[in-house]
């Protein structure tokens, strides 16, 4: 197998070709049982302990499907804008690979419960349509570990071991019709798809979407038209796009592996290929059965879905404000330029910023401390913003207790790096650590005497009228308080002390 | 001339992971061939007005709460496994030579 690396540089390649995009996105559902079975859904238990003998697939056991898991894909339906079918059924999907027991996987084929909607994104100031194909449930895979061989993936390997944990868990295929003509705004455009799709996966509460534990998971289809041409070229499918900058970055390593091979009057091989985080580079992966060698057939073990007009409507009626308009009323309510608003978006900090102001904190506190202390820190522990342990609670009460004067900023920095650190809520950290203001007029007054002591030119230059000079004092308290005193106090008491008034 | 030829049974073994003799395929590509035409008379028979049915049963939307029932315990479900490591299912190699 010989595998070239010859890129064209991206410009280069935008002004020979034109990309037509595809998004294939998985999302498992966040049902608390699997699709056809009892066993639970939760991540990261030991293996083989989630499983049954329906998801094991051992003799006589057969399927019942999940009702929350239809409705949850009827409602995702509903919120892309689809046509509901009004009657459908299952397929099997027949294939030879042991992450699923049964050698078959319970999918939908000709037949999808939702079809023929629509998702419109924002990219560069310009509403995007990304018409949708259709949207089917499916049961997701086992997890297969490959064994033995260099480099930990399936070819070379030796054998495999597979923990079914995961094996039935139902899953949402959402794909997309091609998108034409977003140009050199393509890998954006792409990232801002699956953005946007998340978002609107969470309003509806379906799944808690988290591409690096994998209930969102996304395959990249890219091909290359040369300019001035209609007809598509052949498209290749990227897989293990786990980030959202993966999916930026695999449409745009992909356009420029393409349009290199093209160029030199090559051709592209219609294939699956994965993409590696590390270098953003895609190599090839197994060649793709054909639809047909799946052998689809109706499945017989479960009865046609067929949810009655009332149902669907009913579902809705009941759908939640679009993620658009809400972010377009919230920012009106907060009073948020259009740049602040996306600096939000894309730090990943709107939804932890709008649940921090549902608990009871100022919009523009609530975004300063998000965007700017926390952010901070998650970028460098390397973590995502909603991944920090802190609740907007927690943060509600800290900006509390700077309301009320028990803390500065800099004492309630300190506040967060302890709840961050484990060391309880706000209150016990203040307590723990000793962070309140002082402003006991006691205390302040022997600190003040103290720096004022120490500070004599300062002290008579202030006396001599020449107030400015108080800043150095002031700034000594602070240090002296380990920036615990209240300096507006301070200030107060260091010219009263020193017989001079403002 | 036949509705499968002997080609297309050698591609479905392979899809089952079934290793057929060359005298296997032989003879079932004659079996299924008289099964295929067996089909196609019942298509024959089935007019526009009859749609095609694949469920016996006359019932849709059987469904089941989304309640959480109790599971096997790892040793029960590795315990028909050919082949455990891990607490996982052990199996041969995915991918032969071809990839």
């Amino acid at each position: 197998m010989t595998t070239t690396n010859t890129v064209m540089p991206y410009d280069e390649a935008l002004a020979r070709f034109e990309p037509v995009i595809g998004l294939e996105t998985h999302v498992e559902l966040g049902t608390a049982s699997k699709m056809f079975c009892g066993c639970p859904t939760s991540f990261g238990a030991p293996p083989n302990t989630h499983v049954c003998p329906v998801c094991l697939a051992l003799p006589g056991a057969l399927p019942v499907a999940n009702d929350k898991a239809i409705e949850s894909t009827i409602r995702i339906g509903l919120a892309l804008n689809c046509t509901i079918a009004e009657w459908c059924r299952f397929a099997r999907k027949n294939y030879f690979y042991p992450d699923m027991p049964k050698n078959y996987q319970i999918s939908q084929y000709d037949e999808p419960l939702c079809t023929n909607g629509y998702l419109d994104v924002e990219v560069d100031g310009r509403t995007v349509r990304i018409e949708i194909e259709r949207v089917h449930l499916e049961e997701d895979t086992g997890k297969s570990t490959h064994m033995g061989g260099a480099t930990g993936r399936i070819q070379g390997a030796d054998y495999s071991i597979v923990d079914y944990n995961r094996a039935g868990i139902p899953l949402v295929e959402i794909v997309t019709k091609p998108v034409e003509g977003t140009d050199r705004l393509a890998p954006e455009v792409a990232k801002a798809y699956v953005t946007e799709l998340r978002e609107l996966m969470r309003s509806l509460g379906v799944s808690d979407v988290r591409m690096e534990e994998g209930s969102l998971r996304c395959d990249v289809n890219v091909s290359l038209m040369p300019r001035g041409t209609t007809a598509w070229g052949t498209r290749t499918e990227t897989k293990n796009v786990n980030s959202l900058r993966s999916v930026e970055r695999a449409v745009h390593g992909e356009i420029e592996r393409q349009a290199a091979i093209l160029a030199e009057g090559g051709r592209i091989i219609q294939e699956t290929r994965h993409f590696h985080e590390d270098t953003g580079a895609t190599t090839p992966g197994r060649s793709k059965e054909e639809a047909q060698d799946y052998r689809y057939f109706p499945e017989p073990d479960l009865l046609p879905i067929a949810p009655t007009p009332e149902w669907v409507e009913e579902l809705r009626s009941e759908l939640p404000e679009p993620p658009t308009v809400r972010r377009r009323r919230l920012q009106a309510e907060w009073g948020v330029s259009d740049l602040d608003m996306a600096a939000m978006h894309n730090a990943d900090a709107f939804t932890l910023v709008e649940a921090t102001v549902t608990a009871g904190v100022p919009a523009a506190d609530a975004r300063k401390w998000w965007m700017g202390e926390l952010a901070r820190r998650a970028n460098e522990s390397g973590t995502a913003l909603a991944d920090l342990p802190i609740t907007p609670e927690q943060i509600a009460r800290v900006v509390a207790l700077v309301a009320s004067g028990a803390l500065n900023d800099k004492l309630a920095r300190q506040v967060l790096e302890g709840v961050l650190a484990g060391e309880g809520s706000p209150d016990e950290v203040v307590e723990a650590r000793g962070l309140r203001i002082v402003s006991d007029e006691g205390e302040l007054s022997s600190i003040i005497d103290q720096v004022l002591t120490a500070n004599a030119d300062a002290a008579d230059k202030v006396r001599s009228g020449k107030i400015a000079a108080v800043g150095a004092l002031v700034g000594g308290v602070m240090k002296a308080s380990r920036g615990k005193a209240d300096a507006g106090r301070a200030r107060e008491l260091i010219l009263e002390r020193l017989g001079v008034s403002e | 001339m036949s509705a499968i030829t002997r080609d297309e049974v050698a591609h479905l073994a392979r899809l089952s992971r079934l290793a057929l003799a060359d005298t296997e395929l032989d003879h079932y590509a004659a079996q299924l061939d008289v099964i295929i035409g067996a089909v196609a008379r019942v298509a024959e028979v089935a007019t526009d007005d009859i749609p095609p049915s694949s469920h016996a049963l006359p019932l849709t939307n059987v469904y089941r709460p989304d309640e959480v029932r109790r599971c096997l315990t790892p040793e029960q479900a590795l315990a028909a496994a050919p082949a455990v490591q891990d607490s996982r299912f052990r199996v041969p190699r995915i991918l032969g030579e071809e990839a």
